[in-house]
């Protein structure tokens, strides 16, 4: 038993299922992330959560108190939504101290608690204005400042940060990680951004089509895929996931993959158990910061392949160079430092982190499990 | 939206610009004629009004009309002038929209953020009202006043103008509220805010542009309404409207044209202070949602 638990929960209007036994627990303090493309089902379970949407099958409790059919007010939750939802018609003040006001707080109290967490988040000098005052990192604050007050037991955030611009952003970002850090709640935030999942959770949920397609901490995800679709939407550029054979040499695995001339190329796996595979296709995935020129091969690895492909593109980003080549039939993008010897139309000489590789099932699209 | 208008305007020359402005000064002139003669002979004794020269400027200026008019007329049998009728016209206009204006922003409220299975269709039946003409239910309307014991009561009229302005008030506020955030509802009830505080303290306070197109709208309709007050209201009861229709049409004595008029426009003037206290909004009301920003 969690702290917020959601056992085996389904979502459907009418016929149609569009969310499909969700397992899901976690413990007081944790920072979950509910990540996936739109229409996954992450803002339809986060408003479970909240109670804005009927269970259709299941449960979901916090604190084991099992929360179906309990009215939201009711579950000591507090939600920052999307837009914010600020009352446009009422000052900041009243914005915070509203939800205190309806659970019948006295006054002197509920003063106390927005100075406090005015004082929090540094927004003092705003609480006399109205909300259509004030620029969209004002809002973000006093929208979390709502949700603050109320001192709940599960924060639940709803893409909080798409509506901000790309710099004001990440600040944002990390003043919730480190509100996070500070006041040790339990979180579940939704978002499509992989980045925001990646940097702020303790857990993350990748979501597609209605399923959890894994959950686990942010390197378990990242670096154990349990899909395609989970390898290839997490990280930025996207995992390079490409059709491969395995072939046995002294009873090792490897993978045989072609280059941008059809010419084999055989990269030594480090994962024994793909020797069954033998003779067999599968999806090889390779993460683009893997491939490297050879200097800054990852000296901690033990397993480091040299590989001689032709350059089709650089695309230089300032801190990192991206090269573009044709690895099994796919572009592929390897992540070069800045100061990597590179030029479009020459052969280079690429080493690839084979440790960090991983294999996928062709058929089922699932990671070959070590 | 006044930006946006400069903006948009078409450029145009000159002499075209002349002549745009000329044809509407002419048009506005031709409207603007009634209310010149209507003025103009209320403040002028019979006479001068007799004698010919509807269009001229009164040669002696006189109130007496609009004093008599007011107090003393002769209105179907007693000598009371307009002034009790425009108090009957009062003491059902202003709860009738007051009422009417709520139920509406009620309905509005329900029908967009507290969807049901049909509640589409029952908006839909519910528009029906604006297209019923008034014809139609005057008979069933009279027989239920008459059953509910409120036959020729002001109540009565309350009510008939209530049940006949739901339908446009539930329209405007409807259409307002379907832009209205749902995401602030939300963020209410989880405020612990119930269906009432939400409705008082959420939305209501973010309704004043459209409340304003809806008073309008309902008081000049119930103001200037005329059948339903001829044919429900009693004796005590009768609106403004049939009063000045009973002034106008007695059939004994001297028609006395400078008092119709004065009553005419005394009848008029509600509508008209409440189009130029709020007419700014009207516009801005009837125009919220469908442009952004």
């Amino acid at each position: 038993m969690g702290f917020l638990d959601i056992d085996n929960t389904t979502k459907s209007y009418g016929a149609v299922e569009v969310l499909h036994q969700v397992h899901i627990s976690i413990e007081e303090g944790e920072f979950l992330v509910l990540v996936g493309p739109s229409g996954c089902g992450k803002s339809t379970l986060l408003n479970m959560i909240a109670g804005l949407e009927e269970i259709s099958s299941g449960e979901i409790r916090i604190k084991d108190q099992v929360m179906n059919g309990v009215h939201p007010s009711k579950r000591n939750i507090a939600m920052v939504f999307q837009s914010y939802a600020l009352y446009p018609n009422m000052t900041v003040g009243q914005n915070i101290t509203f939800g205190l006001e309806m659970h019948g707080i006295p006054k002197p109290e509920r003063e106390k608690a927005m100075k406090e967490v005015a004082e929090l988040l540094q927004i003092e000098q705003l609480l006399d204005r109205k909300p259509g005052a004030l620029s969209g990192g004002q809002r973000q604050r006093v929208a979390m400042g709502r949700a603050l007050v109320r001192d709940p037991d599960v924060f639940l955030f709803d893409e909080p940060l798409s509506n901000l611009d790309a710099k004001l952003r990440v600040d944002m970002r990390t003043e919730i990680k480190k509100l996070h850090q500070k006041l040790g709640t339990t979180i579940v935030y939704v978002t499509h951004d992989q980045i925001e999942a990646m940097t702020l959770s303790t857990r993350i949920a990748v979501m597609y089509g209605g399923y959890v397609q894994q959950l686990g901490t942010p390197q378990e995800i990242y670096d154990s895929p349990a899909n395609i679709f989970v390898a290839t939407f997490m990280g930025s550029p996207a995992m390079n996931v490409m059709p491969a054979k395995v072939a046995l040499k002294d009873g090792r695995p490897f993978a045989v993959v072609e280059l941008h001339d059809g010419t084999p190329a055989e990269l030594p796996f480090s994962q024994d158990n793909l020797a069954a595979w033998d003779g067999r296709g599968i999806m090889l995935g390779i993460r683009p910061e893997t491939i490297t020129d050879e200097d800054a091969a990852d000296r901690k690895s033990s397993n480091i392949a040299p590989m001689t492909n032709r350059i089709t593109v650089t695309e230089p980003a300032g801190s990192d160079t991206f090269v573009t080549m044709t690895l099994g039939g796919k572009d592929v993008i390897a992540r070069m430092r800045s100061d990597a010897d590179v030029r479009p139309g020459a052969d280079f000489k690429f080493s690839v982190n084979m440790e960090k590789a991983v294999a996928f099932d062709p058929e089922t699209e699932m990671r070959i499990a070590p | 939206m006044s930006l946006a208008t400069q903006d948009s305007a078409i450029r145009t020359g000159r002499v075209t610009r002349t002549l745009i402005y000329l044809v509407l000064l002419l048009f506005a002139l031709f409207y603007m004629l009634p209310l010149y003669v209507m003025v103009v002979n209320s403040v002028k004794p019979l006479d001068e009004i007799t004698g010919g020269g509807m269009m001229n400027l009164p040669q002696v200026f006189t109130l007496e009309p609009w004093a008599k008019a007011w107090s003393s007329a002769q209105i179907g049998v007693d000598p009371t002038g307009l002034k009790p009728y425009f108090w009957n016209s009062i003491k059902m206009v202003v709860p009738a929209v007051i009422v009417s204006t709520v139920l509406g922003a009620l309905n509005g409220y329900v029908l967009t953020k507290w969807r049901f299975r049909g509640d589409t269709i029952l908006f839909g039946l519910m528009l029906f009202a604006c297209f019923i003409p008034f014809q139609i239910v005057l008979i069933p309307m009279a027989r239920m006043l008459g059953l509910m014991g409120m036959a020729g009561t002001t109540w009565g009229l309350v009510l008939v103008h209530v049940v006949y302005g739901i339908g446009f008030t539930t329209l405007y506020f409807r259409n307002y509220y379907a832009v209205f955030p749902t995401e602030l509802i939300r963020a209410a009830q989880i405020d612990g805010a119930g269906f009432f505080q939400i409705f008082w303290r959420i939305l209501l306070p973010s309704s004043g542009p459209i409340a304003v197109v809806s008073i309008i709208w309902q008081f000049t309709n119930i103001w200037n309404d005329f059948l339903f007050g001829a044919s429900f209201a009693g004796a005590d009861s009768q609106p403004m409207t049939v009063a000045l229709n009973n002034l106008v049409q007695s059939s004994t004595g001297v028609k006395e044209y400078n008092v119709h008029f004065a009553g005419a426009i005394l009848a008029a003037l509600p509508t008209l202070l409440v189009y130029i206290v709020a007419g700014r909004y009207f516009v801005r009301g009837l125009m919220a949602g469908s442009v952004k920003g």
